[in-house]
């Protein structure tokens, strides 16, 4: 796939108009997951924004975010950066071609601290 | 003078463009020298709200075939609200026309800025070419009239 | 019968080369009236008017039509010429064969006959042309100004200064507006205080300037020239005239708790107070949701201890009528509610605080009488974190959408005027883009950095946690080291966004002004008329236009000013004669034409007619206020029985217009 037709598909499936974003980098701010990624959530706005793709693909930070649409609720110009991300993460799956997770792993993974929200969250990230 | 005969339908079309920012994008498609075709009159008025209804019956009346009304986009208007009277009171006019059997095709209103000579170009050969595509418009035609 | 003339316009070859003139000029010989037709090279010449006002002579003729250019270019030019040959200059029509048409055509066939077809329009519209006069209206040569911020203030002094009367009106006890609150001035430090006080004493010193304090515009009818207002003054329960201002009353009221809106509820006030030491004019307010007396009629502490007896709890909200030839709009701006940003624990912590607070924790008429305590604990802060654009910049939902302009430079203040205060404290601003055009502005904010040593931070804050020692957690991001940061704060100061006063919308709709979505005031034009509303006579000065620095709302004041001016040294003011006119013998009193007016130009009166059979009957009937009326014509279209029509633009000139270009 060409390099803009990659970044195309990721703006489609999350819906995210990267352009509005502004560059004041509250969404990085407000990260919980911050130390962990790699790439941090402005970087992937302006990442995808500026067509510099293929580092987000091969990068771990994907599967570091936790979903928690923090920077969503914070963003002064309504860009979700949540929803850009999980857009990357799917391209990437749906390139694999496989789910990571299948329904019959679920009673194994079913832990009494485990919030119920994580294995909700976890199937959207390793499930095509 | 040398009258060339043609055959081809040629539309009546009146446009009605208000003062202030339509005719003035009328002359600015003139000033950038945008062809669009002569079917097009332009009758000038204050605001695009001084535009009656009787007036746009009157022109199908006389054999228009078809009518557009021009007029600041809302929220420009210099008389502040007019061209909101006309977007609710053309949206009444053009389905009852409809209902009579004037194409909605045939009649339309658009936002046309002072500064907008290309949009004002482009609207008149969409209009002329959608008009000319439904050929002539004799339904509210008044045969008396043309008999004079 | 018209005797109309056509005058057929070359343009050079603009439009005789794609335009057969002489052919135009042949086929409108035969229209109906037309008793000469001829075409020239360049009608606007001075040698084209004169063939204009020769014919006009010549041939007695009644009515012009010239084809040529657009009207917008040389309608005037040719309304001239027929006026000085002795016709009204109302009775020119133009066809615009150029710009609509020999401009956008090439084949020369199709041109013609269009420039024909716009000619027979222009002679059937002038058949129906009748004279106009414009009208005249006097001008009332008096101003008023709505708010009495620097914005109003400096207007109401400029109009002073040229010699008519103004007054000023000003919801609040005291004139100042949010200048009286701030400390000092960027970008060069002087005391707010020290340059506002002597204008406000000048204000009240000016014979020709009126302040109604407390009082609100209530009511607001006429014209341009001609305003007739209604100003509520509120109860304040002092004689104005007889207190001096003396503040016993002030000292000796037992209700204590009373929060103190001029230091942004961070310290306390009585029920009777003076806002502020310079206050103008200087004059004690009972606060009736306070007061005992006025609550439950235990009390008269007040009261006692006037020795000029100025206390008067039976004092009513009393109505005064004035009549103004102009009105200027100043009702300046607010900070917005920070209450739906709750990331930034504004309700939460008492340390976190706006940065007008900030301003007022810095002023030695403050609550801390200037030393820089945290509200919280009165101890000194050594980190203070300063947020930039909150609730500026915003498009989701909580803030506004524009940048509120002035944040840039008075946080920059904030921060250096922190340092040299107290070097000892770490002073953080968090910033998306350092905005700083302005003179010696972009300066201003670099001495901060450089010389000062104030740590600026481009990113964001994220959140802000207040935390069991007393300190808040700051995290925000660096983005330029692509880090995230924890900052253990002792103070927060939001830059938070400004809005227009509330008063404003309910003001905008009693003045028939126009707003924009911010509820900003719009101008006539935003580059040609920054100060005029798109409604006659009334003028914008300040930040209900837009948001504005001092010296930019000053500049705008003293502009606005210059323009009521221009106004008021008119006598009488001509009006445009393409207005609406009722038909009273076919008007049936429906009132569809008023509602739908956007000027409120048109009143309803009850008029005697006398009926066919000799006995007379009263009727109710429309009249058209002729210098309010702006020509829109909306009117006509709405009114049902067909009584309003527009001079100039009349149903039936428009309507021969329709049936010539359909023939």
């Amino acid at each position: 796939m060409q390099k803009q037709d990659k970044q195309e598909l990721i703006l489609r499936i999350s819906g995210v108009n990267a352009r509005k974003c502004m560059r004041c980098g509250k969404c990085s701010a407000t990260c919980p997951a911050y130390d962990e990624m790699e790439y941090h959530p402005h970087q992937f706005v302006y990442m995808v924004e500026s067509g510099n793709i293929e580092p987000l693909l091969s990068s771990d930070s994907i599967y570091k975010c936790l979903t928690c649409f923090a920077c969503v609720e914070r963003c002064p110009r309504d860009v979700q950066p949540a929803k850009l991300i999980e857009a990357v993460r799917l391209a990437v799956i749906r390139e694999q071609d496989k789910n990571h997770m299948k329904k019959g792993d679920l009673p194994e993974l079913l832990d009494e601290d485990l919030p119920q929200q994580a294995i909700v969250s976890a199937f959207r990230k390793y499930t095509k | 003078m040398q009258v060339k005969e043609t055959n081809e339908f040629k539309p009546k079309i009146v446009a009605f463009c208000c003062n202030w920012c339509s005719y003035a994008g009328a002359d600015l498609a003139g000033t950038n020298r945008l062809q669009y075709p002569a079917d097009v009159k332009i009758i000038r008025v204050p605001c695009s709200c001084r535009v009656n209804p009787m007036f746009i019956l009157r022109a199908f009346q006389r054999g228009a075939d078809g009518v557009i009304l021009c007029g600041c986009h809302p929220g420009d208007c210099h008389y502040t609200t007019g061209n909101y009277y006309t977007r609710r009171r053309m949206t009444l006019l053009f389905s009852m026309l409809d209902y009579l059997g004037i194409e909605k095709e045939r009649t339309r209103v658009e936002w046309v800025s002072a500064a907008e000579g290309a949009k004002f170009a482009a609207t008149m050969n969409d209009f002329v070419a959608t008009v000319t595509k439904l050929g002539e418009n004799k339904r509210l035609e008044d045969l008396r009239c043309k008999a004079k | 019968m018209q005797k109309i003339g056509v005058f057929v316009c070359h343009c050079g070859t603009n439009i005789a080369a794609t335009v057969d003139v002489k052919a135009v000029a042949e086929a409108l010989k035969g229209e109906p009236g037309v008793v000469f037709s001829t075409d020239y090279q360049y009608m606007c010449s001075e040698a084209g008017q004169n063939l204009i006002k020769n014919s006009i002579k010549e041939y007695g003729l009644t009515g012009v039509v010239v084809c040529s250019c657009s009207p917008r270019m040389h309608e005037q030019t040719f309304r001239k010429a027929a006026q000085s040959a002795g016709i009204n200059p109302y009775m020119v029509e133009i066809a615009n064969i150029r710009e609509q048409c020999s401009w956008i055509h090439k084949d020369i066939w199709s041109a013609t006959e269009k420039a024909i077809i716009l000619g027979k329009a222009a002679v059937a519209k002038v058949q129906l042309n009748a004279p106009l006069t414009a009208g005249e209206s006097p001008v009332v040569k008096r101003a008023l100004v709505i708010g009495g911020g620097i914005a109003g203030i400096q207007t109401a002094l400029d109009i002073a200064e040229a010699g008519f009367e103004v007054d000023i009106v000003e919801k609040q006890p005291t004139i100042g507006g949010k200048m009286t609150q701030i400390d000092k001035t960027f970008p060069t430090l002087d005391c707010a205080a020290c340059i506002l006080t002597p204008k406000m004493v000048d204000c009240a010193q000016n014979e020709k300037i009126k302040i109604y304090s407390y009082s609100e515009v209530a009511d607001v009818k006429g014209f341009v020239g001609n305003f007739t207002v209604k100003i509520k003054k509120k109860a304040r329960y002092v004689d104005e005239d007889k207190c001096t201002g003396c503040g016993i009353c002030t000292e000796k009221c037992p209700v204590k708790n009373v929060p103190n809106e001029f230091n942004m509820g961070m310290d306390n006030r009585r029920a009777i107070y003076i806002p502020f030491a310079q206050a103008v004019p200087k004059v004690a307010t009972i606060d009736a949701n306070y007061c005992n007396m006025l609550k439950n009629g235990k009390c008269g502490v007040c009261s006692k201890f006037c020795t000029v007896g100025a206390i008067d709890y039976k004092q009513q909200d009393t109505i005064v009528e004035e009549k103004y030839g102009a009105i200027v709009v100043a009702t300046g701006f607010n900070p917005i509610k920070l209450d739906d940003f709750d990331e930034f624990a504004y309700s939460q912590s008492k340390d976190v605080i706006t940065s007008l607070e900030f301003e007022r924790l810095t002023n030695a008429a403050g609550p801390t009488s200037g030393t820089l305590l945290r509200p919280s604990d009165g101890k000194h802060p050594h980190t203070i974190v300063f947020v930039q654009c909150v609730g500026s910049r915003d498009t989701s939902g909580c803030g506004k959408t524009y940048c509120s302009k002035i944040c840039c430079m008075y946080t920059a203040k904030h921060a250096m005027l922190t340092r040299e205060k107290y070097p000892d404290t770490d002073v953080y601003v968090f910033y998306i883009d350092v905005r700083t055009p302005g003179k010696n502005f972009d300066e201003f904010y670099r001495r901060a950095v450089e010389e000062y040593g104030v740590h600026y931070i481009k990113g964001m804050v994220g959140k802000v946690v207040p935390r069991s020692d007393g300190t808040l957690m700051v995290q925000a991001s660096d983005l330029l080291s692509n880090e995230q940061l924890h900052i253990n704060a002792d103070l927060v100061v939001l830059a938070a966004a400004i809005e227009p006063d509330k008063s404003a919308r309910s003001l905008a709709t009693m003045l028939t002004a126009s707003m924009d979505t911010n509820d900003f005031f719009t101008e006539a034009h935003p580059k040609l008329r920054p100060v005029e509303s798109p409604t006659a006579g009334i003028f914008l000065s300040g930040v209900c236009q837009g948001p504005k620095d001092i010296p930019e709302t000053v500049s705008q004041a003293s502009a606005a000013a210059a323009k009521v001016i221009g106004l008021l040294a008119k006598d009488k003011l001509t009006c445009n004669p393409c207005v609406a006119q009722a038909n009273e013998l076919m008007c049936n009193g429906c009132s569809s034409c008023e509602k739908v007016c956007p000027y409120g130009a048109i009143t309803y009166s009850d008029k005697e007619f006398r009926m066919p059979d000799r006995t007379t009957a009263i009727r109710r009937v429309a009249s058209v206020n002729e210098a309010v009326c702006q020509g829109c014509g909306a009117c006509t279209v709405a009114c049902p029985s067909g009584a309003m029509d527009l001079k100039g633009f009349s149903n039936s000139q428009i309507m021969a217009e329709v049936d010539a270009i359909c023939k």
